[in-house]
């Protein structure tokens, strides 16, 4: 069966091809290997702070390839690497920024590890205040109505920044000018250490896009292909001038919040190891191993390739240049 | 040339802007069927349509968030929030979003942004809609904040406003818009951001002021005239940054300085001046240095007699310019 087309494969009925699959995973296991490789640079004391992707990655990288990252633009989150590498930062730029280093595309080290953003990869700049994207990404979809342009901006958070004002107020204007913004929840179920139980009284996050007066759809954020088929709706209703949609990607924050948190404090082991059972990069590869598109061997090829660069990124983020302390006072207006 | 209000300046200032700029549009509460509670908006919706001139959700952190995503993507938008005593939902967007937008990003993204809310006092408003917030702000570097004092500046300092690549408050007293009229240029006229200007020059005694005070100040300065006081007055008409050379040369002149603003005095806008000229031009002085301000209490009472307690007034501003001409 290997390399034949199975006409009934989930994958091909959305119109993906066999390489756009196997990329897609790629992307995943990308940000995967680059997020461990934080965490040991953190516990080596290389690096002060570490936040993390791990069990995201899967709902980052169907709802990416979903857009076209050469028109379309992005809002995400301090999670979002998946989304960042899949809008073509590199495992260079990642670790140029893990070190603060000049060079560092999103902020030539001025801000912390997560704080991504850099315009020639349509990647708005990242604060820490969450949700204050929102609004963000609703005037950038509110400069491609007025510019008649096709592109779609995506914004994601946390379900925790959901209850903030920021994503009502933008929820409600994106809503009332039918502005084509992507609205991406990845519900991780905890904000820091706080249940979702204790954070919402209501079943779903997407329930609240009913107040909106647009879509709200739940995903399981594991199953990569269903959260690529419901952003890709998002992304065309968006495109025809239908307006946005509230999409709830269910997930689980596989590591605690940060390098400085604990999570034994406020969470079981078993708890955290059934959701490690229900990893999307597990799910996805059984997928793409029963489709015949990938085998150990394959998978070892693409692991050695990624973990090779990520070597190179990091040897070379270790020793690059710091940028001058005195550059401090830069860029603080225009001139 | 054509002698206009203060209010009708500002108006002209947009639609110049819009129609030289289709990137430049404006956004907030009431801007465009209604053309703004003050009318500061009115025409605009008819030339240019409910796209450029639009009406938005009563939520001002939102509002002020929607225009830092236009801006990043290009345009000029120009948000009204409609009283400054509302500003403060939007505070974490001004503060930690715009202000902080180009610096974060090592000047790659940026945010070029024009804020616009009435401010001030004495026109019976409470608490919530007399208040003096821009202290809050000039406190925040990243941020522009400009007081206009007289219509031809409203009009040229909000086209600077426009035309700028950062993020610019722009204050406008209220009491203002339909008391102040003088001469407004045509067509492009722009007032450079970061310059005071001299209103009136004079050996005795430095007044250094903004907004509706300035006019207080100038009042107060001719009747003083005829008793041999003579008093030389500046007009900061950009709180952010503050224009420290001017500053300086104001206070040297004549060595005894007074600061004066509606604003209450702790941590005002004055104590900065003030801490400037001490450092740079404490040697140059013949008297301390003095402040009237507001006082400090929360905001301005709605009863008469109390909103009179708390407004300067000429009275109160001649009574500080003898004191310190007496010195």
């Amino acid at each position: 069966m290997k390399g034949e087309i199975n006409v009934l494969s989930k994958h091909h009925q959305l119109g993906l091809t066999d390489d756009q699959v196997i990329a897609m995973y790629e992307k995943m296991l990308e940000a995967r290997l680059i997020d461990e490789r934080l965490w040991l640079l953190n516990r080596a004391g290389k690096l002060p702070f570490v936040v993390s992707c791990q069990g995201q990655e899967g709902a980052q990288i169907g709802a990416a390839f979903a857009m076209d990252p050469t028109i379309d633009y992005a809002a995400p989150y301090y999670r979002d690497l998946g989304t960042i590498l899949a809008f073509g930062q590199t495992p260079k730029d990642i670790m140029l920024h893990m070190y603060a280093r000049a060079e560092d595309p999103n902020s030539g080290g001025r801000q912390m590890p997560g704080h991504y953003g850099s315009k020639k990869h349509h990647l708005m700049s990242i604060s820490s205040p969450v949700s204050t994207q929102i609004p963000h990404a609703v005037g950038m979809a509110l400069a491609a109505k007025m510019r008649k342009e096709t592109f779609v901006t995506y914004v994601s958070f946390g379900e925790g920044s959901s209850n903030q004002g920021d994503f009502h107020e933008g929820c409600n204007f994106a809503g009332v000018h039918k502005l084509p913004v992507i609205f991406f929840c990845e519900n991780n179920q905890y904000a820091i250490s706080v249940p979702l139980a204790k954070q919402v009284a209501c079943e779903h996050i997407a329930d609240r896009a009913l107040g909106y007066g647009f879509p709200g759809v739940v995903v399981d954020g594991n199953d990569v292909l269903e959260v690529y088929r419901v952003t890709k709706e998002a992304v065309d209703r968006a495109r025809r001038g239908d307006g946005p949609t509230l999409i709830e990607a269910l997930t689980y924050r596989l590591t605690p919040h940060s390098s400085d948190d604990d999570d034994r404090a406020y969470r079981s082991k078993e708890e955290v190891d059934e959701a490690k059972a229900k990893d999307a990069m597990i799910v996805f590869k059984d997928y793409l191993v029963k489709q015949g598109l990938l085998d150990e061997s394959k998978e070892k090829t693409i692991r050695d390739r990624l973990m090779q660069a990520i070597n190179e990124a990091t040897d070379y983020a270790q020793t690059a240049q710091d940028p001058p302390p005195e550059s401090t006072l830069d860029y603080v207006y225009a001139n | 040339m054509a002698v206009k209000l203060f209010i009708d300046a500002i108006r002209d200032a947009l639609f110049h802007a819009m129609r030289e700029d289709e990137q430049v549009f404006v956004l907030g509460e009431d801007v465009g069927v209604r053309g703004g509670v003050f009318r500061v908006t009115q025409g605009l919706i008819e030339e240019f349509g409910e796209q450029r001139v639009m009406d938005t959700p009563l939520a001002e952190s939102g509002i002020v968030g929607v225009a830092i995503g236009a801006a990043a993507m290009g345009f000029k938008p120009v948000a009204e929030i409609q009283f400054v005593d509302f500003i403060l939902p939007a505070v974490n967007q001004i503060i930690s979003e715009a202000a902080k937008m180009r610096y974060r990003s090592n000047n790659d993204w940026t945010c070029p942004l024009v804020i616009r809310a009435p401010f001030g006092g004495g026109v019976h408003g409470a608490l919530y809609h007399s208040q003096s917030l821009e202290a809050l702000f000039y406190h925040v570097p990243g941020l522009k904040i400009v007081i206009p004092s007289t219509a031809a500046d409203a009009k040229g300092l909000l086209l600077a406003a426009i035309r700028d690549p950062d993020p610019v408050l722009f204050f406008e007293h209220k009491g203002m818009y339909r008391l102040i009229r003088d001469e407004v240029p045509d067509g492009e006229h722009i007032v450079p951001i970061g310059k005071a200007t001299l209103r009136k020059t004079g050996d005795d005694i430095t007044v250094i002021t903004y907004g509706l005070m300035v006019h207080y100040a100038l009042e107060v300065a001719t009747k003083l005239e005829q008793e041999g006081i003579h008093a030389h007055i500046l007009d900061l008409r950009t709180i952010a940054p503050l224009d420290r050379e001017a500053i300086i040369e104001a206070a040297r002149h004549t060595g005894k300085v007074l600061i004066v603003h509606e604003d209450n005095k702790t941590g005002g806008v004055g104590a900065e001046i003030a801490a400037m000229i001490a450092e740079e031009a404490l040697f140059d002085l013949d008297a301390p240095i003095m402040r009237l301000a507001g006082p400090d209490v929360p905001a301005m009472p709605y009863n008469a007699g109390m909103e009179k307690f708390y407004m300067l007034n000429p009275q109160k501003i001649e009574d500080a310019m003898r004191n310190l001409a007496r010195f």
